[in-house]
Order: structure tokens, then C-alpha cells, then sequence
């Protein structure tokens, strides 16, 4: 947060320049709307972004003296000389707040806010303003995110119909993301309406035709149900319905006939019913040739009655079963067997797609439908959340305070997080050299920490965050933080950089990931041999993740580990270089961007391509792999992002998606770091995963090696 | 692939809020900074989501919404605008003008996550 804090400070230094210009100007000719609607914006830019950098008293300080400009604005009040000299003590006194850092000790500094938040009220009261309330009582709480999770109400089953209007795709709003949150309320059936949809000729794509009947089990309350449509209330028409007797079992599972469901949601009439009854064909066949119904109301009533049933029938269950206990082998080959499965249906795919035959292909549809869920549940069947290692960390932490006579507590974050099952294993043990460091290199001795007008006790904190097709673990203390200067004396004096070597902050940061490095003057029992850190940068790096540090001195060091959330299948995109076939993990993938011969030859030289103004460096993996043959026409670049900049592969053609089954190469291939495994394309061909990062890397190391020769490139280096 | 937000605000601190905040949560992020710039940006780009400010200089939150609504390539975009308590009729206008979505400010990066799960996915 401190980077954002940094920015305010900056930004709002130059908005109280800004105000007091205008104030002064105001002075001249208080009565300019002009000038009143500035010196409202400035105060309401201020107001806004304090408050999201944790500067809660300015932003209450500006609250305050925003309102009286907004009737200033609005004509309804003055600005007289008293009102210019009391904004003009407010632009000094958030100056010193902002200078103090929002410290809250300082009680002379608090009287002062006070003082000018009274002075104001005054003056909006006396203008006969009525104070606007701090916040509106409009359901505004729902749109930020926060459901009144206060009061939970018991499960219950909902009958929900949502009737998007004809243009509400106009207003880019999604159908299937509310279905989608909806579904993450509880157990959901949800039919689609399709009645309304016109014919082929008649029919407008650009509006919604099709409407859902939904059935929700949720404990979230009918509250929670509005708020996912609190964005589209205006464009669509929904009713929610609870139904009463969902959770009664006391019948057994059964739950009402279809008749009697379609009677309930006023669909048919009792007396319908009854003359359809006297049929001997299926209730609802027969409703839907008399035209009382047509068959996807049908099917709504049947998705419920299917619903309840489970619903009733889990909840008998529920009692009985919980948990099955499995041996971890049995899911690794359940793993292996979906990897193989999911190569089947690729290559069917494209057998399919070949043979042209609509009948096959809607087979092989919903069987890449069924593979792709089948994947996804076998997956988060190896899950598990982060907390099962964490809670063994508290007793590690307790042991070496004691043992190191310092004072240290743990927090955790995020221990519900869930990671791959082999993932979490494998993490212990680096984790557990990291939060051993944290505590003997990082964290002072109390006597040193109350020196330094620090809380005596010292703070380890682990966190993991979910992000996107990752999770990032923090391990953050609150110690002294690294030693730049001892980092390269030791550095130097270990042969690993010369004396004289320019290094930025991150390579020298960096350097405690060398082999044999350690900056501890004496060696503990706990750490200061220098074995450590290497080992955590390879498990780290074996479970296809990174690791990086940021420290600032006296401040603590932070480091952060960036892991995938699976190992055996990624999403991937592939590309073709001639004859070959690649595949960059989608999750660093940003776009992709052609780039035509013309252009490249204008560029050739610096090798940068612009996008939307911003110069991004791109390699050409033809010339780098040494790959025989002409590039096309048009040759593609994928933009990926790698530790935060962005950098181009330039590829003859880029296919699309691919579920890439990871397969590691053996022992033969260990040395080839830019590829991090093999996987099998749908045709049986083979198609290389890049690493980009290490690629990358090995890129920069090559390019070095060659700077002075008069072409970077043109003798690239070759797979082995 | 990674799904690219546009954040259009005059403030520096909200863009940098709003890029590290949907950064960490595995989107790429584009700052303009106003209506502006944001049509320029958005041109021969594949943006998936807009969250803009309605006050700012040269082209206000509404023009944008409206301008973005006309443009064939990004009519169906979502649009998230960043409306405080006291601009009722002001949320009003963007919504008649074709945003998708609104947050209040002062939110924080929790809000913001959620609301962009809401209208992205």
C-alpha cells in the first residue's frame, strides 16, 4: 500500500497548489462558477482518493468542506472571505496531515481537524443546507461487494424467473455471468426459455430472446438473490419465489407431480389438469399437445421437481455419508488417466473436424464437454486448502523464538486457499526455510526492536492470494530488512560479482539466491550455513513457480511466491514456427498483435513494436530456435507478460487454445531450460511448452554474449 | 488469454489503485486518462472491460459511456463508472447513457474485485 500512499501524497500536494490558485482567484470574483465548480473537484479528487489510501481524516476533513462548495456550486451558499481564509487553513492542515502519514498519535493535530470539520458544519447549517448523508440508504452497499452476510438465513429453495428485455445486451451486461453467480449461491437447476425466440429470418442477434427459470437452494436469503441482479434490474423483469416446503422430508424424497407444479406457477389450471389426467399418455406430453403449456415450461417444472428431490434426497443422505477416505495413489492415476483422456478427445476433435459429419461432431462435443468437467472435478478433488501446512508453522515459530530468545508472533491469511494437493507437499519444506530465515535474519532481538521504537514483539505474516491461474504466497516480517551493502561485501568477497559490478537493487536482492550465499555473521543452528535459499529458488522453480524479494531497510523484507495452481494439465496457446508446434502458458499470455513484413523491416534494428504507445521489445523465436525457412507474410507476435514487462514472440501463426497435458521430457533434456515439458497435439504430432520466463532469460544471457557481434540473432542459439 | 481492463480516471491514484489492485487478480490493465484519451486507446484494441470516472476534464464518464456505446467494435463491452454518494442523478445519467455497472467511492480492492468478477467473470 505504501506505493499508492507515495502517489496520493504526490498527486494531492499538487491539488492543494491547484486549490489555493483558485482560492485566490475566488477572492478576486467569488461569485465565478467557474471557479467554484474547480476548487469542488480538486477538493472532491482529494476527498476520494485519501480515502482509498487509508487517509481517513483527510478524507473526512474534505468531506466536510466539499459539502459547503457543492451548495456554493449549486448557488445555495456564499463564499465570503471567512469561508476562502478557513478552506485556505484547511489546505495547510492536510498538508501536515499528509506529512504526518496519517499518524493518528498526534492530538494537537486532531483538534485542529476537528475545529475546521465544526467551522464547516456551521457554515453548511447557516446556509440552510441540509447536510447530505455520508451515505446514500440506496442499496449501494450490495454494488460494492458487500452482502449483509450478517444475518444468514436458513436454506431455502427459490423459484426464480429471470426475463432479460430485448436490449439487454445494450448495455453490455452478460446473462451467463448472473447465471453463473447464481449458481454460487447453492445448488441450482436453471431451464432455458426458448419459446420467444423468432425464426432464423425474423431474428435480431443483437437482442436477448431466451428467458430462465431457475430453482436455488441457498442459505445466502432472498436478499443475496436481488443482489446478483442489482446491475440489470431495470432491464430485465425477475421474481423470486421461495418454495415453502423444499426442505420437508418427512414424505421421504418425493416432492410434488409435475400437475402439481405447473398448478403452483399458475401455468395450468386444476381443471386443464384434469382433463388432460384422463389421458393415458405422460402428464406433461399431454399438456403440451392440448397447448396449455409448451415443453420447456415443462421441463422448468421437471428441472424442479428433479431439484427438490435431490435436495431432499442429500439431505437424508447427509446424515449417513460426509467423507471418503482414498488412497493419494488411486488419484494419481485417476490424474494420469484424465491427462490420457484429454489427449483422446483432442485428437477426436480434429478427426472429427476433418470428416465433416454434423451427427459425429455433436458426439464429440459433448464428450470435450464431458472431459473438460470430468478434469475439472478430478482436479479440485487433489485440492486442498493452504491451511493444512500453515497451522503446522505456528508451533515451528513458538519453538525457534525461544530457542533464539526473540519474541515473534505468526499471522495467516487466506488459509482457505486451495492449491494442488502435491503442490501444498512439496511446499513445506521451502516454506519452512523461508519463515526460519524470516525469524533469524529478519526479525531484531527485543532489546534492538525497542531501540528502534519498535513493537517488541516482531511479526511473521504468511498470506496466500489467489490470482488468476496462480496463488501467491507471501511471507512478509517486520524485521530489519535486508542489508544491501553487506549483501555485495559478501557477495564480492565470495567471487559471485566483481568489486566494481553495477548492480540495481533487484540483482543484488537476487544474489541471496546464489549457491552458497549467506550474509549471517555467525552460524546458528538455524540458518547462516548458506545452504537455504538456493534450495527454496529450485523447489520453487521445480513446481513451476517464481520467487521474488522486496525489502526496505528497517522496515522488514517480504518475499513472494508465485505458484501455479496445477501441475498436470495448464491451459495453453499454441503456436506454429514452420513446421513446429509450441505452446506458451496462457496465464502469461496478454495478447497477441501481427506484425506485418513491412513493419518489421522499418523496426528491424531495434526490434520494438508499438502497442497503443508503448514500446514493447520482441523476439523473433524463428531466429532464436534456428528454425529452417522463410517467415510469412504476416508473421504473429504474442505478447506475454513476464515480471511485470511485457515482451513479444514472434510466431508464423498462432492455432488458439490448447489443454495442454504437461509431459516432462527426462533426463536427457535436463540442461534445455527455455522448454519445460513436451505435450501431444490431437494429430499425434508433439509440440513443445516454453518456460517464458527462463527463456527469457536465456535470451538476455545469449544477447549479452553476442553484444559486439554485428547481429544479434542471425546465429541464434539452437535446441541441443 | 488474460482479459484487459481499461481504467479511465483523471486521478493517478485511483488508475494505480485500480492496475494493482485487478493486476494481482491476474487481469491486464490500460490507463487513460480521460474520456479522451480513453476513445483513442480503445481504437484497433481488444478491450473486455471499461471502468471509468464520470468527472473528469476534456471528455466527461457520460460522453465516453455514450461514445462507447456507438462504437460497432465495443458496443457490448461492459462499462463500470465510479460514482460517489452525492451524484444520484449523475448514476442515473450513465446508466441511461449505457454503463453496465457502478461501484461507489471511496471503495476498496475487495469492492473493486467483486464488481469486476460480476460484470466479467
Amino acid at each position: 500500500m505504501d506505493r499508492h500512499r507515495q502517489t496520493f501524497i504526490e498527486e494531492a500536494t499538487e491539488l492543494l497548489g491547484d486549490l489555493e490558485a483558485t482560492l485566490l482567484e475566488l477572492e478576486e470574483s467569488p461569485a465565478d462558477p467557474e471557479l467554484v465548480g474547480r476548487a469542488f473537484r480538486s477538493l472532491h479528487t482529494i476527498k476520494g482518493s485519501g480515502a482509498m489510501v487509508g487517509f481517513d481524516e483527510v478524507a473526512a476533513l474534505t468531506h466536510e468542506v466539499e459539502n459547503f462548495f457543492e451548495l456554493a456550486r449549486d448557488g445555495k451558499a456564499e463564499i465570503d472571505k471567512r469561508v476562502i481564509a478557513l478552506t485556505l487553513s484547511t489546505c495547510d492542515q492536510i498538508r501536515e496531515m499528509i506529512q504526518a502519514e496519517g499518524d493518528t498519535e498526534d492530538q494537537a493535530l486532531h483538534a485542529v481537524t476537528s475545529e475546521i470539520i465544526d467551522a464547516f458544519k456551521r457554515l453548511v447549517s447557516e446556509s440552510g443546507g441540509a447536510v447530505p448523508a455520508k451515505i446514500n440508504p440506496d442499496r449501494t452497499e450490495a454494488a460494492d461487494g458487500k452482502s449483509d452476510k450478517g444475518a444468514l438465513a436458513e436454506t431455502a429453495s427459490y423459484r426464480i424467473s429471470f426475463k432479460p428485455k430485448p436490449h439487454f445486451f445494450q448495455i453490455g451486461a452478460n446473462p451467463l455471468l448472473i447465471l453463473e453467480e447464481l449458481r454460487g449461491l447453492g445448488e441450482c437447476a436453471i431451464v432455458a426459455q426458448t419459446g420467444a425466440i423468432p425464426t432464423i429470418d425474423k431474428l435480431d442477434p443483437e437482442n436477448c430472446f431466451t428467458w430462465w427459470d431457475i430453482v436455488l437452494t441457498t442459505d445466502q436469503g432472498p436478499n443475496a438473490i436481488r443482489d446478483v441482479f442489482i446491475f440489470v434490474e431495470d432491464e430485465c423483469d425477475i421474481a423470486i419465489k421461495e418454495i415453502e416446503d423444499a426442505a420437508d422430508i418427512s414424505d421421504g424424497a418425493n416432492y410434488k407431480r409435475l400437475g402439481e407444479i405447473l398448478i403452483d406457477r399458475g401455468l395450468v389450471t386444476e381443471e386443464q389438469l384434469q382433463k388432460a389426467l384422463g389421458d393415458h399418455k405422460r402428464i406433461g406430453e399431454r399438456l403440451v399437445e392440448s397447448g396449455a403449456v409448451d415443453r420447456d415450461q415443462v421441463n422448468s417444472a421437471l428441472a424442479e421437481q428433479e431439484h427438490i428431490q435431490k435436495l431432499r434426497r442429500d439431505r437424508q443422505m447427509a446424515d449417513r455419508v460426509s467423507s471418503v477416505r482414498v488412497p493419494a495413489k488411486k488419484l494419481d492415476d485417476m490424474v494420469d488417466l484424465v491427462g490420457e483422456l484429454v489427449t483422446a478427445q483432442a485428437r477426436l476433435t480434429q478427426m472429427v473436424l476433418r470428416e465433416q459429419n454434423t451427427e459425429l461432431l455433436e458426439i464429440a462435443e459433448e464428450f470435450e464437454r464431458l472431459t473438460a468437467e470430468l478434469r475439472d472435478k478430478t482436479m479440485s478433488i487433489r485440492t486442498l486448502p493452504i491451511g493444512t501446512i500453515f497451522s503446522g508453522f505456528k508451533r515451528l515459530v513458538r519453538d525457534l523464538s525461544e530457542e533464539l530468545r526473540k519474541q515473534v508472533k505468526l499471522s495467516t491469511k487466506g488459509a482457505e486457499t486451495e492449491l494442488d494437493k502435491t503442490v501444498i507437499e512439496r511446499l513445506n519444506d521451502p516454506l519452512v526455510h523461508l519463515i526460519r530465515n524470516a525469524i533469524d535474519h529478519g526479525i531484531e532481538s527485543p532489546e534492538t526492536r525497542e531501540a528502534a521504537g519498535k513493537p517488541v514483539e516482531g511479526t511473521v505474516h504468511l498470506e496466500a492470494i489467489p490470482s488468476g491461474a496462480h496463488v501467491l504466497i507471501k511471507i512478509s516480517d517486520d524485521g530489519a530488512g535486508l542489508d544491501l551493502e553487506r549483501i555485495r561485501a559478501r557477495a564480492v568477497r565470495q567471487g559471485l560479482i566483481a568489486s566494481e559490478a553495477e548492480l540495481s537493487e533487484n540483482d543484488l536482492y537476487s544474489l541471496i539466491f546464489a549457491p552458497g550465499f549467506s550474509t549471517a555473521e555467525n552460524v546458528t543452528s538455524v540458518s547462516g550455513r548458506g545452504v537455504g535459499m538456493d534450495v527454496v529458488k529450485k523447489s520453487i522453480e521445480a513446481l513451476r513457480g517464481s520467487i521474488e524479494v522486496e525489502s526496505a531497510r528497517g522496515a522488514g523484507t517480504i518475499i513472494v511466491l508465485k505458484l501455479p495452481l496445477t501441475l498436470a494439465i495448464i491451459e495453453g496457446l499454441l503456436v506454429n514456427i514452420g513446421a513446429n508446434a509450441f505452446v506458451l502458458p496462457l496465464a502469461t499470455v496478454e495478447e497477441c498483435v501481427e506484425l506485418a513484413a513491412s513493419d518489421a523491416a522499418l523496426t528491424e534494428r531495434r526490434r520494438m513494436v508499438n502497442i497503443r504507445g508503448e514500446a514493447v521489445p520482441y523476439i523473433r523465436l524463428r531466429e532464436f530456435f534456428s528454425i529452417r525457412g522463410a517467415s510469412p507474410e504476416i508473421e504473429q507476435i504474442v505478447v506475454a507478460r513476464v515480471d511485470g514487462h511485457k515482451v513479444g514472440f514472434v510466431v508464423d501463426e498462432v492455432i488458439g487454445d490448447h489443454q495442454t497435458v504437461i509431459k516432462t521430457l527426462g533426463k536427457l533434456f535436463d540442461d534445455i531450460t527455455d522448454v519445460s515439458g513436451a505435450t501431444i497435439l490431437g494429430d499425434g504430432s508433439v509440440a513443445l511448452i516454453l518456460d517464458v520466463p527462463k527463456l527469457l532469460k536465456n535470451i538476455e544471457h545469449e544477447y549479452r554474449v553476442q553484444i559486439g557481434a554485428d547481429s544479434y540473432g542471425s546465429k541464434g542459439a539452437t535446441i541441443h | 488469454m488474460q482479459k484487459m481492463i481499461l481504467t479511465v480516471d483523471d486521478s493517478a491514484s485511483v488508475r494505480q489503485m485500480v492496475r494493482f489492485t485487478l493486476e494481482e487478480a491476474g487481469y491486464g490493465v490500460i490507463e487513460a486518462v480521460d474520456g479522451k484519451d480513453a476513445m483513442v486507446k480503445l481504437t484497433g484494441s481488444s478491450v473486455n472491460l471499461v471502468i471509468t470516472d464520470l468527472n473528469m476534464p476534456n471528455m466527461d464518464g457520460i460522453e465516453l459511456i455514450k461514445g462507447v456505446r456507438q462504437n460497432s467494435a465495443h458496443r457490448f463491452v461492459p462499462i463500470i463508472m465510479l460514482t460517489t454518494e452525492s451524484q444520484a442523478t449523475k448514476k442515473q445519467e450513465g446508466k441511461q447513457a449505457g454503463a453496465t455497472g457502478w461501484i461507489v467511492k471511496p471503495f476498496k480492492p475487495d469492492q473493486l474485485k467483486a464488481v469486476v468478477k460480476k460484470v466479467l467473470g
